[in-house]
């Protein structure tokens, strides 16, 4: 593939990415409901069925628990399945496959059986819909040993990250932020931005630290800039892996800035934001002079959409606990 | 039973297409077929090439499937049952003396496990329960092995892909989901390998055991669902999973369902060559229901006394699979004393050296807690190793110092 740069959406960029691993890799197979002609509800897998065919890229029948048993089956064969749960919150057919034998199964054989299984999960709200079409369950499946977790925020890492996934021997949950399918960004195809589980700093700052991953990077870009009116520093920091977490690169942040700040679409109670605010705490003990603010969904089921805003964490949100935080 | 008494009377297949075979229409089965008529429905029509007086019946449709069955063979396939039996029952016994913290006894399914594991080819991929003992036999897989999870020292840890089987599944009827996305493996890559999964009469209950007939349906994947009908799921009979005999599930799925006697071992493997063969030539599924009876408990820890009587063991145990196929081989003069005294002694000598291995079995390394929780690495699992090491290596230096 000649290397080149282009400007294309995050959902365009995950598909690109499935188109090369399909060419590079037949071992490469993509499944899931409705993936095939119709390209996915959002569109992620079209045109790759035309391409690869229907032995390649499979629609499936409408069992989650079914596609993710099947998957870890080919890939005891030796296959590299990616499939894709159409939303969040249906997941959780899925979720015993996943948990019980997915995770464990490399455990299991004691290291002589791998699951290179990607399972996109299309996730977070922010878009209007029904319910279970909304949700941000990363911490169900962080806290899982055996499952890696991802969640890019832009296109180029939705592209090298979605390459990466594919070539762990590991499972990887790789979350899709929905509400950025439509977020167009640089995406180079000769270049991998660094490790699948590494942090990056998308901008510097000194007063604090908004740490955040998948959905949440681009609103703490702009929590910056607003912050950045009234004087205040911001760094940003893109998590961009949930499982592991690199508590090196926050670490590295805090003892700078003093302050962090996480932000997640998902519940705050036992979320990730919760696991940072602990081990970053424990780490970062004497550097801190205020403690870990999270900011996230609240302990309530998903509301309905026209309560979505207030659920889910916003400019004004976030900045107000900036300012908690600050004023310690 | 709440079954419907004609649901037992129903052909014994589905009207999917059984091609390939002869004699397929249903309702030729053989003459016995017609006596059965006035038995109650817990003593259900099934394929029976073996009586329980050891006497060989004819029939038409899966005698070709055992024709060329040798005395040989069937001494073997009476060798690989007894050799089962006294493992299983050393394992049992091994239980009681603490050695190992549980055991799932196979006792009784013997037929169901050497019949079908003998019918298998070396290609052909196994996905087991926890208490496929006689298939792990048949493939060769040492029977030690399979006692490391049972006496804690690890999870499974044998390589599934030195003798194509699986690692033992304790949750129920995920498995055959797993079998069937290999068997599609096979499909895409050109193999005429099958792929068998096995199964029992609760995890027929299972959400993923109907995915994957729905699964294998849709795809026409090459795999066997052998469900060991034993009667109970721990103390649950079966007619609290299923309103119909199981093997008719298949029919709403598609693709045929046969139930066998699963303490008949001849008839379980004619019947899973037939199975297998439809797999092979690109037929799709097959539901095989072997009709048996898990003679001892649940697993170690279980207590039958508190839901079913000795009269229904009782009944069963005159079914028993290897005295019936040893009245056959006695009647028909394909064994002799000495055949019966030889075996009688490898089996002690098989019993010893379980006995010998599973006391030798070290406790695992510390550290192994850390170990393959991921293939490629993870920083936490690294960062909690260390922390781990370092605390274990407090009490060195506590003891270094005459704490």
């Amino acid at each position: 593939m000649a290397a080149e740069t282009k400007t294309m959406a995050l959902a365009k960029a995950i598909n690109e990415s499935l188109r090369r691993a399909l060419e590079t890799d037949p071992k490469v197979l993509v499944m899931g409901e409705d993936v095939g002609k119709l390209g996915g509800v959002f569109r992620v897998t079209d045109g790759l069925q035309k391409d690869f065919g229907e032995s390649r890229v499979i629609d499936t029948p409408l069992a989650e628990s079914g596609i993710v048993g099947t998957a870890i089956g080919l890939a005891l064969r030796g296959y590299r399945p990616v499939v894709e749960i159409q939303f969040d919150g249906f997941v959780f057919p899925a979720y015993d496959q996943i948990v019980t034998q997915l995770a464990k199964m490399h455990a299991r054989a004691l290291g002589k059986v791998k699951m290179p299984v990607v399972i996109r999960i299309p996730y977070g709200g922010g878009i209007g819909a029904v319910e279970h079409h909304s949700e941000s369950p990363e911490a169900l499946f962080a806290h899982v040993s055996g499952l890696k977790v991802v969640s890019p925020s832009n296109a180029s890492d939705a592209y090298w990250m979605m390459q990466q996934a594919i070539q762990s021997d590991d499972p990887v949950i790789y979350f899709e932020p929905k509400r950025r399918y439509w977020d167009k960004g640089e995406v180079s195809t000769d270049a991998i931005p660094g490790p699948l589980h590494k942090a990056r700093v998308v901008r510097e700052g000194t007063d604090l630290t908004l740490a955040a991953y998948g959905p949440m990077v681009k609103l703490c870009q702009e929590v910056a800039d607003a912050a950045a009116e009234e004087g205040k520093s911001l760094e940003v920091l893109d998590l961009r892996s949930v499982s592991p977490l690199d508590f090196d690169s926050i670490q590295a942040s805090v003892e700078k800035t003093r302050r962090l700040v996480v932000v997640h679409e998902a519940p705050v109670f036992f979320g990730s934001g919760a696991e940072i605010a602990a081990r970053i705490t424990e780490r970062c003990f004497y550097h801190l002079e205020a403690p870990v603010l999270r900011v996230g969904g609240y302990h309530a089921p998903y509301p309905p959409a026209r309560l979505e805003e207030e659920y889910l964490p916003g400019l004004d949100r976030v900045l107000d606990a900036v300012d908690r935080a600050l004023a310690y | 039973m709440t079954v419907d008494s004609s649901a037992a009377r129903k052909p014994r297949r589905s009207a999917a297409g059984k091609a390939g075979t002869t004699g397929s229409s249903a309702g030729t089965t053989g003459t016995k077929r017609t006596t059965r008529t006035t038995k109650k429905s817990t003593d259900p029509e099934l394929v029976q090439l073996l009586t329980p007086e050891g006497k060989r019946v004819k029939n038409a449709e899966y005698d070709g499937y055992v024709a060329g069955i040798t005395p040989d063979d069937l001494r073997a396939l009476y060798r690989d049952m007894v050799l089962t039996r006294r493992f299983d029952a050393e394992a049992t016994a091994l239980q009681r003396q603490g050695e190992l913290g549980l055991w799932a006894s196979l006792l009784g399914q013997e037929a169901a496990q050497i019949g079908s594991g003998r019918a298998l080819r070396d290609d052909d991929y196994v996905f087991p329960t926890y208490r496929e003992h006689g298939v792990a036999w048949c493939r060769g897989v040492d029977p030690t092995n399979l006692l490391g999870m049972f006496r804690g020292v690890n999870n499974g840890g044998w390589d599934p892909n030195s003798n194509n089987f699986h690692l033992y599944t304790i949750v129920i009827g995920s498995q055959t989901l797993h079998a069937t996305g290999y068997a599609m493996g096979v499909t895409k890559d050109g193999a005429d390998s099958a792929v068998i999964a096995y199964f029992g009469d609760g995890a027929s209950s299972q959400g993923d055991v109907a995915e994957a007939f729905t699964f294998s349906a849709v795809y026409n994947a090459p795999v066997v669902f052998f469900c060991q009908n034993n009667q109970w799921a721990i103390s649950e009979p079966t007619e609290k999973q299923s309103r119909v005999p199981l093997y008719q599930r298949a029919q709403g799925f598609g693709f045929p369902g046969v139930r066998v006697d699963g303490n008949d071992v001849l008839a379980c493997l004619a019947v899973t060559k037939w199975a297998l063969e439809r797999a092979r030539n690109g037929e799709g599924p097959t539901l095989v229901e072997a009709y048996t009876y898990r003679m001892g408990a649940h697993t170690t820890s279980d207590d039958p006394t508190r839901y079913r009587g000795d009269e229904e063991r009782l009944a069963w145990e005159a079914k028993d699979p290897i005295l019936r196929l040893r009245r056959f081989l006695e009647a028909s003069n394909h064994a002799d004393d000495g055949f019966f005294a030889e075996l009688e002694t490898e089996s002690e000598a098989l019993g010893r050296r379980v006995r010998e291995a599973v006391r030798a079995m070290p406790d695992p390394d510390h550290f192994a807690i850390f170990e393959n929780v991921y293939a490629d690495g993870h920083a936490l699992v690294d960062e909690e190793r260390a922390q781990f090491a370092a605390y274990q290596a407090s009490f060195a230096d506590a003891e270094a110092e005459g704490v």
